[in-house]
């Protein structure tokens, strides 16, 4: 074998680890999520079931969370963008000594833990509302005890850094003689940001949209603290987790992964139709044109993939509302009924036999003695042996003595004391 | 159409911190007219735009625009346009969303700044071209899109920042063409940024030389081709070469100089520096490549230098003879190609001959850097 065969293999080898690495959880948690076991599991398989997502849907803790979870993220989205916007902008007009420090400074948030940004900001706000002497019951004392409020504002204290960072790298490719020919042509300031910086930065003002409501979405150890009574989607799972988890999460983060998969897939497709489309302008892809797929597909796979995948959740909504796993669930739970039968019938069996084998020993009671003594010559006295347990309490209704010849010549035997 | 703004600039100083970038420069242009700064890069001349347009104010002086003064008025509301070195256009709109770019932040309606930017798509023959983005242009068009963009906003000054230097060399020379050509249909004042003397001569009615940030000469092209007034214009404008010595004898116009190598020659002081010229001060003399011809036999030694030939070039529609000069500096000659075979072989010694009043003298100042 060549080795460049051999690399190639490897590195096959390599990747197939390393994607099942990545994607095994997720394709594991999805699996579950359709199984009618009430643990998450996937190898005793029971039953093929939707139920799940109708206890998800009928789940007014999860609902509420994904409610307040969207809340708070569009909030966090608004005010953490226009913040890091700011504060980049600021960046490359401040004078350029300062600069590294205002970075520093700016960037801060991202290395605090998130715990202490919490805290933090709970504990501010309630100061700031009691500074201004907002009493138990106003406005700003609601406002400042709120939960939504103070974790909006504790999540763009630290999202806003990383928006920032997104905008910094597009910024560095500006150039600044746009703005000075905006002006130059007669805009005013606020004229050349609108029309021509905020333009230019509309593509990282989306990725930076995408990153933070993102961020917010799973954020938990600000959110922890600073949510007080209301409970977005990872502190009701966190609670969840602590009182027992149902499958319930398991189609939660199914429809999450593929809804992520949906976005991914649209997006990729639109840039390349634009791409194409900008081709087809330039003059240099008009030939190439495919009879059977509409024009939007042509030489776009990311498209052709995202049309097959709506396919399949169609078609899995489809047969979730005519397929009804109860007929499987019976037969499942008459298998488990049998074998439960069939346990306690073991069960009965083996006490019958056990009963019968005392009832032998109660009639031949002088010869027991000295039949018991080799068993017990373990070093300490076989006291771990599974089988005392049953065996003791047979003796102890025993008002033989016996005479046991272990390490410590069963000194300790309880029997002991009842013969002397 | 607004023609005729006279541009005036009063004893300008500008100093970013210690460093002065431009220092009193005195410039008046003419209503109308096309002006070049000329300059090696570095030298200020964009510095001086930059205050022109509102994008600086200076340190020292006054920027009069058709007699008003321009302190503490902005970029935006001066009657100026400027055309960037990089042409700025917006990337992300379309052509003619460029050109009526000054009409929109103005507030005129989307049919009103089409009609506009169709109009000048027109004029500068880019005509149905107007839903193209910028980047689906090629160098010349987007050249004539800023242009188009900064007329657009109906400026009383155009100002132009080496707009031609990113263009190759065929394109440039079409270019400078055109632009004069816009110029005159227009009627007004261009203030022209180079570095390209080609360019500032071809195009400009006066031209003014910068040096680090000193204004060295404001005249003519063909002046300050022919008269120079320091050593820095003469060595920078053109090709030309240069004598060192010392003024023998001076009279009215003319002196005589005593090089070191080629012995006494007659010149013509240039006329900037007439009267400033004494007896034994030290001079350079300059002389064009073209200048200088081959000499008779008979010919005047006041105005015949002779030297080694190192090396000749063939140039297509001349010769260039390269001959030992003064101090490293080699002589060149230019010599019409009127179908010779060569004119010299290497290690020759000739006799070169020029008119006195082709030969300009100076007191010896800074030459520009090769």
């Amino acid at each position: 074998m060549s080795s460049a065969n051999l690399i190639r293999i490897a590195l096959g080898a390599y990747l197939l680890i390393f994607f099942s690495y990545l994607l095994g959880p997720l394709v594991v948690m999805s699996l579950t999520a359709f199984n009618s076991s009430s643990f998450p599991t996937v190898s005793p398989w029971a039953c093929f079931s939707y139920e799940w997502f109708d206890v998800l849907f009928n789940d007014k803790h999860i609902r509420d969370g994904i409610y307040y979870s969207i809340v708070i993220g569009i909030g966090t989205v608004i005010l953490s963008v226009s913040m890091g916007l700011a504060a980049s902008i600021v960046l490359t007009q401040v004078w350029p000594k300062l600069r590294s420090t205002y970075y520093t400074m700016i960037i801060a948030p991202i290395l605090i833990p998130g715990v202490v940004l919490g805290i933090s900001t709970l504990v501010f706000w309630d100061r700031a509302g009691a500074f201004l002497g907002a009493t138990d019951g106003s406005f700003l004392h609601g406002l400042f005890h709120n939960g939504i409020f103070l974790t909006i504002l504790g999540q763009s204290s630290f999202i806003a850094s990383y928006a920032m960072l997104v905008f910094v790298a597009r910024l560095q490719r500006f150039d600044t003689g746009l703005t000075e020919a905006a002006l130059d042509l007669g805009a005013t300031h606020t004229q050349a940001f609108r029309k021509i910086l905020l333009p230019f930065m509309r593509p990282a003002i989306a990725s930076a949209s995408v990153l933070a409501f993102l961020a917010s979405f799973e954020n938990y150890n600000t959110t922890t603290f600073t949510i007080i009574d209301y409970k977005t989607l990872t502190t009701v799972l966190a609670q969840k987790v602590r009182l027992g988890i149902n499958p319930s999460i398991s189609s939660l983060a199914f429809i999450i992964i593929v809804l992520t998969i949906f976005a991914a897939l649209a997006f990729e497709a639109a840039n390349r139709n634009k791409e194409r489309k900008l081709a087809v302008r330039k003059g240099k892809a008009s030939a190439e044109k495919s009879g059977v797929l509409p024009g939007f597909m042509t030489g776009n796979p990311a498209a052709i993939v995202l049309v097959l995948l709506a396919f399949v959740v169609i078609v899995l909504v489809g047969t979730a509302q005519k397929y009804s796993p109860e007929a499987c669930k019976i037969q499942v739970r008459e298998a488990k009924q049998v074998e439960i039968q069939q346990r306690i019938k073991e069960l009965r069996e083996a006490r019958r036999i056990k009963d019968e084998a005392r009832a032998a020993e109660e009639a031949k009671q002088p010869a027991q003695a000295p039949a018991n003594a080799p068993q017990n010559s373990g070093a300490f006295g076989n006291v771990f042996a599974p089988g005392n347990l049953s065996e003791e309490e047979a003796p102890a209704s025993d008002p033989a003595p016996s005479s046991g010849t272990g390490a410590f010549g069963n000194v300790f035997d309880p029997n002991n004391l009842n013969s002397e | 159409m607004s023609s005729g703004v006279a541009v005036d600039l009063e004893n300008i100083t500008i100093r970013f911190g210690d460093f002065t970038a431009v220092k009193d420069a005195n410039v008046n242009i003419n209503g109308g007219d096309f002006f070049s700064f000329l300059g090696p890069s570095g030298c200020g001349k964009t510095t001086i735009l930059r205050a022109v347009s509102g994008f600086l104010e200076p340190s020292e002086g006054r920027v009069l625009i058709g007699g008003n003064d321009m302190a503490g008025i902005g970029p935006n509301k001066r009657p100026t346009a400027l055309i960037f070195q990089n042409l700025a256009l917006f990337p992300l709109m379309k052509v003619w969303e460029n050109i009526a770019f000054s009409m929109e932040v103005a507030g005129a309606s989307a049919a009103e700044r089409r009609k506009r930017a169709d109009e000048l798509l027109d004029m500068i023959a880019l005509g149905g071209q107007g839903d193209k983005l910028p980047s689906e242009l090629s160098g010349g068009q987007k050249q004539r899109v800023a242009i188009a963009r900064a007329l657009c906003a109906n400026p009383d000054v155009l100002l132009l920042d080496e707009p031609l230097s990113a263009l190759d060399l065929k394109l440039r020379q079409h270019m400078r063409t055109e632009l004069r050509e816009i110029q005159q249909r227009v009627g007004i004042t261009f203030i022209y940024i180079t570095h390209d003397q080609g360019e500032a001569l071809t195009m400009s009615d006066n031209v003014a030389v910068m040096k680090a940030g000193v204004i060295d000469q404001i005249d003519t092209g063909h002046n300050i081709y022919d008269d120079p007034a320091t050593p820095f214009v003469a060595s920078f404008v053109g090709e030309n070469n240069v004598f060192r010595g010392k003024v023998k004898s001076v009279s009215g116009n003319e002196a005589v100089i005593t090089t070191n190598r080629s012995g006494d020659l007659l010149t013509r002081i240039t006329p900037a520096q007439v009267g400033k010229l004494a007896v034994g001060d030290d001079a350079m003399m300059f002389i064009r490549p073209e200048a200088l011809e081959l000499a008779p036999r008979d010919a005047d030694s006041k105005t015949t230098i002779s030297a080694n030939v190192i090396n000749e070039e063939f140039e297509g529609n001349s010769f260039s003879v390269f001959l030992e000069g003064d101090g490293g500096k080699q002589i060149k000659m230019s010599v019409p190609n009127l179908g010779q075979d060569r004119i010299s072989v290497r290690g020759e010694n000739l006799s070169l001959r020029y008119d006195a009043s082709n030969a300009v003298t100076m007191p010896a100042g800074e030459l520009a850097s090769e």
